[in-house]
């Protein structure tokens, strides 16, 4: 394999963690309105918010991608195939996340609340001091996880027609009737890619970690 | 824009088929990964440390690169070494792998979960290697592995859905083609999103049901 090819899979492969990490970002917000949703008393926020993880958790990121690749243009928003997939990842990933981010708000021990009560803390500042700072903290294990997985996940992007990683192998296996080469290239950049961020993650989890109540 | 999806419940048999082999080639893939995983799992613990070192690297390549990748070394880089495969035995030795590393390490997680002490009173009394795995690690892990495993077989069915990418004739694959021959794309995704929801909610609610049953056998992890 020539240099030139190598730069160019180098490129594909810096695409496919630029929109991923977009759709992490995107997926996160969503995925903490969702979880807020999911946590209301109302019944008309939390049945909404049940039903969009549960769909979104149900179904393989394919179809969804497929739906929303073709269903946009079809009610009339026409927008880049890159567009699409990114809605499409974000969206799915938003489910994921705000489950990790529920289970994480959950598990905030009773005591410290109770504590914050006893002190006069109000809601919001329960919230803005306690409740989120460890909920945060608890999750990010899963929010690694979960980068880490859309890394991988975002390999289905190429059937959308965005020259990503995986499409940039197929193209150039294509062209070169080289597979073998390239998508072993391939699969080393990913790797490459997964095991910076797992490594970067258990950096984070150990400068966050104190002790848990 | 008003759904239609009379135009591809027109082809049920179709569809059928196409069920069909998402369920089979689900079904077959799980056992099977299960097993290896369980092969790699076993042999980590009990092997030499240079084949848990060797096992350790295919856990870790098969999960730190996507299963899209995985399936076109195997379909499209295979016949390069001599490794000829239609569709369908290649999706299912494909998804067969990759579960088993995802499996592997389910069990491994299991294995080290079963508290010391219950190995150590069943070889203060006299068991031997076996029977303690058969007695004791294999019936505390089933109940410890269990929600995992049933979590993983949902991930397996929607990865299924991946393999009409090198046209395996499943439920995406067919309801895909009946979509864009009857200009239905979008309709027949729909269909095909409900399908795989009602699917997945249905094994996810089995899972529990099994759970909720074998939780009397648990016993207290400390």
């Amino acid at each position: 394999m020539s240099f030139k090819l190598f730069e160019l899979m180098l490129w594909a492969a810096g695409y496919t963690v630029v929109l991923s990490a977009i759709s992490i970002v995107i997926g996160l917000t969503i995925g903490l309105c969702v979880c807020a949703a999911k946590l209301a008393r109302s019944r008309a926020l939390s049945i909404p918010a049940t039903v969009f993880i549960s769909f979104f958790r149900g179904v393989p990121l394919l179809v969804q991608l497929l739906l929303i690749y073709n269903l946009l243009p079809a009610i009339g928003i026409s927008v880049p195939s890159v567009v699409a997939a990114v809605i499409g990842l974000s969206l799915c990933t938003a489910a994921y996340q705000a489950e990790n981010l529920r289970g994480g708000f959950n598990s905030v021990p009773k005591g410290l609340l109770e504590a914050a009560d006893m002190v006069g803390l109000s809601p919001w500042q329960q919230l803005k001091r306690i409740r989120a700072p460890i909920a945060l903290r608890l999750t990010l294990p899963a929010l690694v996880n979960e980068a880490i997985l859309i890394l991988k996940a975002s390999s289905l992007i190429s059937v959308v027609g965005v020259i990503e990683l995986t499409r940039m192998a197929q193209n150039l296996s294509a062209s070169t009737y080289r597979p073998l080469l390239f998508y072993s290239v391939a699969g080393g950049l990913y790797l490459v890619i997964c095991w910076t961020v797992a490594g970067g993650g258990a950096l984070a989890e150990r400068l966050t970690r104190t002790s848990r109540a | 824009m008003s759904l239609d999806f009379g135009l591809i419940i027109e082809q049920m048999p179709d569809i059928l088929s196409g069920l069909w082999v998402t369920l089979w080639i689900w079904v077959v893939a799980s056992i099977l990964g299960a097993a290896l995983g369980f092969l790699v799992a076993a042999a980590r613990r009990y092997g030499p440390a240079p084949l848990d070192w060797l096992l350790k690297l295919y856990v870790e390549i098969l999960r730190g690169n996507p299963f899209l990748i995985q399936l076109f070394l195997l379909y499209f880089g295979g016949p390069f070494i001599g490794l000829r495969l239609e569709p369908i035995p290649a999706g299912l030795i494909g998804l067969t792998i990759y579960a088993s590393a995802y499996f592997s390490e389910i069990f491994r997680a299991g294995f080290q979960a079963v508290p010391r002490g219950h190995v150590e009173a069943a070889q203060c009394v006299g068991l031997s290697r076996s029977q303690i795995l058969r007695r004791i690690l294999l019936p505390e892990m089933t109940m410890l592995v269990l929600p995992q495993c049933v979590n993983m077989a949902i991930i397996l069915i929607k990865e299924t859905a991946i393999l009409s990418i090198i046209t395996v004739p499943e439920m995406t694959m067919v309801i895909g083609a009946i979509g864009s021959q009857q200009y239905a794309f979008v309709d027949a995704m729909f269909l095909l999103a409900i399908f795989y929801w009602v699917l997945v909610e249905i094994c996810d609610w089995l899972g529990r049901r099994a759970e909720a049953k074998l939780s009397k056998f648990r016993f207290a992890v400390t």
